[in-house]
């Protein structure tokens, strides 16, 4: 892909996020931050090539720390999130 | 070593799904129903985009990877499952120090073996990926330091307020302007110094920008940061010249842009003026007359008497009531004012507690219906017609004086007007303690107001006790 397809996808992608996020609710806005903390940690992509790769022994270290700590990430995240999205419940009884 | 392979088209769309996996999952939080929903889709995205790198690396390395994931994934498990709820802010600043940490290394892994990432040219790395390098290892560095100054903030581990050290304007301000000067000058030639310079100050500047910010602005901090994160991904996935991680890392970014413009609104205060910090270190003036006024004290059966005879009570919670973990008492007190017949609702102040939605998780955790629970512009209205305000830990979000008095620091921040309910109940734990901003509450003095002055749990189960 060259430079300026990237720069598209960047853009556009900022504009969703931009609509998307202020149809959250602000009740909702702790899981938001957890979630895409979650979702953040789709740099494990860039840690996995990393580790991946043969040629530099340091890189694949480093590559390697990158995965445990995303992996924290990605794991902790979303699991957070389920734990606290979990607790949001409706009124069921009404007694007066 | 240079891949210059062009990379297949099922993988690009794995890539794109994966990415719009992730803008459901946002798309999802926009009702709690739907929520949940969005959050395996999220996991899904994750799940797509983890797969398709692994099917598409040879994998040198495959056993190492497995157990990398394992510990990491192992430790992710454990604490999402122990954490506090009221712990939530901590825990949040510590996962985007772990993001912007793997950003770093993401970056310097692409530095010292960029045939991997496929960004090598004939003359060394491709220009464009120096810059892209550049910044993404900058802002990596910048948010895993801020993340761990706002961690030890928010855990207690250091003070929550703010540290200002002299000409700290003018130390960040040339920080900054060299970290971005080196970044133009990695372009014209790649020595590896330049790289480690550029990571270094980025670490330090981190540092230097949040020490001096307090408390109170950590609603605003932590939402940078989570900005930060996304755009420390966005730019990562430029280098990689990967979709999912480009299309996440804006959407985080602009999430977290977001979420500090709401933060900062709510407290009337501008992006600059809480990046500039210092913000509650000022000491208060006119405070000195202000102690010996006369205020009314209430005991917990007064409270009682006045909330089981009323036709609606409306709670404020604040911080206050995180830090005593009052949450579930004060849930069992609405209840049993619900079965003496006495309408019950919470109202929210966007900046109440110390991220956005904090009190909205406590009180989900509590089980209190989020139906409940309404936002400061929902209710406002109410207040003329409730009997009962009952604020725990909350102060400044109450305070008039931001609507009528021109020189308080907090003059223009919209408030609930809790002064127009017929009578005004305070848990707090003494009259000394001012909030955050450091200004008094006119409110505490009215005669329509009474102190409850205790320990925020202590006083709610005393209050159960009464009406029981």
């Amino acid at each position: 892909m060259d430079f300026i397809s990237i720069l598209s996808i960047f853009v556009l992608a900022c504009f969703v996020g931009y609509f998307v996020v202020w149809s959250v609710t602000p009740a909702l806005h702790t899981p938001l931050m957890s979630v895409t903390n979650a979702i953040s940690s789709v740099i494990v992509v860039g840690a996995l090539i990393a580790a991946a790769a043969a040629g530099s022994a340091t890189s694949k270290w480093l590559g390697l720390v990158a995965v445990a700590l995303a992996s924290v990430n990605i794991f902790g995240g979303f699991a957070v999130t389920h734990r606290m999205l979990a607790m949001y419940k409706k009124k069921e009884r009404r007694d007066a | 070593m240079h891949e210059a392979v062009a990379v297949p088209a099922w993988v690009l769309l794995a890539y794109l799904i994966a990415g719009i996996c992730f803008i459901m999952a946002l798309r999802g939080l926009s009702s709690p129903e739907s929520s949940r929903r969005g959050n395996r889709a999220g996991i899904a995205g994750m799940a797509i985009a983890v797969g398709t790198t692994l099917a598409t690396h040879e994998l040198a390395a495959l056993w190492e990877i497995a157990i990398a994931i394992l510990i990491g994934g192992g430790i992710g498990l454990v604490t999402a499952r122990r954490i506090q709820m009221t712990a939530m802010p901590q825990l949040v600043a510590a996962f985007h120090s772990l993001v912007g940490m793997a950003a770093v290394l993401v970056g310097a892994a692409a530095f010292l073996n960029p045939g991997a990432f496929g960004i090598l040219g004939p003359d060394g790395i491709h220009q464009v990926s120096r810059v892209e390098m550049g910044l993404g290892v900058a802002i990596g560095a910048i948010t895993f330091s801020g993340s761990v100054i706002a961690f030890l903030k928010l855990n207690g581990n250091m003070s929550g307020k703010p540290i200002i050290l002299p000409l700290r304007h003018v130390i960040n301000l040339g920080t900054l302007i060299a970290i971005l000067g080196l970044i133009a000058y990695f372009t014209q030639d790649q020595a590896p110094w330049i790289f480690w310079t550029v990571t270094a100050l980025s670490f330090a500047i981190g540092f230097l920008l949040i020490i001096p910010i307090g408390g109170a602005d950590m609603p605003v901090v932590i939402s940078m940061l989570n900005s930060y994160s996304g755009w420390a991904a966005a730019a990562m996935g430029f280098t990689l010249h990967n979709s999912a991680m480009i299309i996440t890392g804006a959407l985080v970014g602009s999430s977290g842009a977001i979420l500090s413009y709401i933060m900062c609104k709510a407290m009337n205060r501008s992006f600059i003026s809480v990046i500039a910090g210092g913000f509650g270190a000022v000491e208060s003036t006119g405070g000195a007359e202000a102690i010996d006024r006369p205020y009314k004290r209430g005991s917990a059966e007064d409270a009682a008497f006045l909330m089981s005879q009323a036709d609606q009570v409306v709670i404020v919670p604040g911080y206050g009531m995180a830090v005593a973990q009052a949450q579930h008492a004060l849930r069992e007190m609405a209840d049993l004012l619900k079965k003496e017949g006495v309408r019950v609702k919470y109202a929210i102040h966007p900046v109440a507690g110390r991220m956005p939605g904090h009190m909205n998780v406590l009180l989900a955790e509590a089980n209190v219906p989020y139906d409940d629970v309404f936002e400061l512009e929902d209710i406002n209205s109410e207040f003329a017609q409730t009997d009962v305000a009952f604020v725990i830990g909350a102060n400044d979000v109450t305070n008039p004086a931001a609507k009528t008095d021109k020189s308080s620091p907090i003059y223009g921040m919209p408030v609930l007007d809790v002064e127009k309910a017929r009578t005004v109940l305070f848990v707090k734990r003494s009259m000394g303690g001012v909030g955050y901003a450091g200004v008094d509450n006119e409110l505490f003095y009215r005669d329509n107001t009474m102190m409850l002055l205790a320990d925020a749990k202590k006083m709610v189960e005393e209050i159960i006790k009464s009406l029981g």
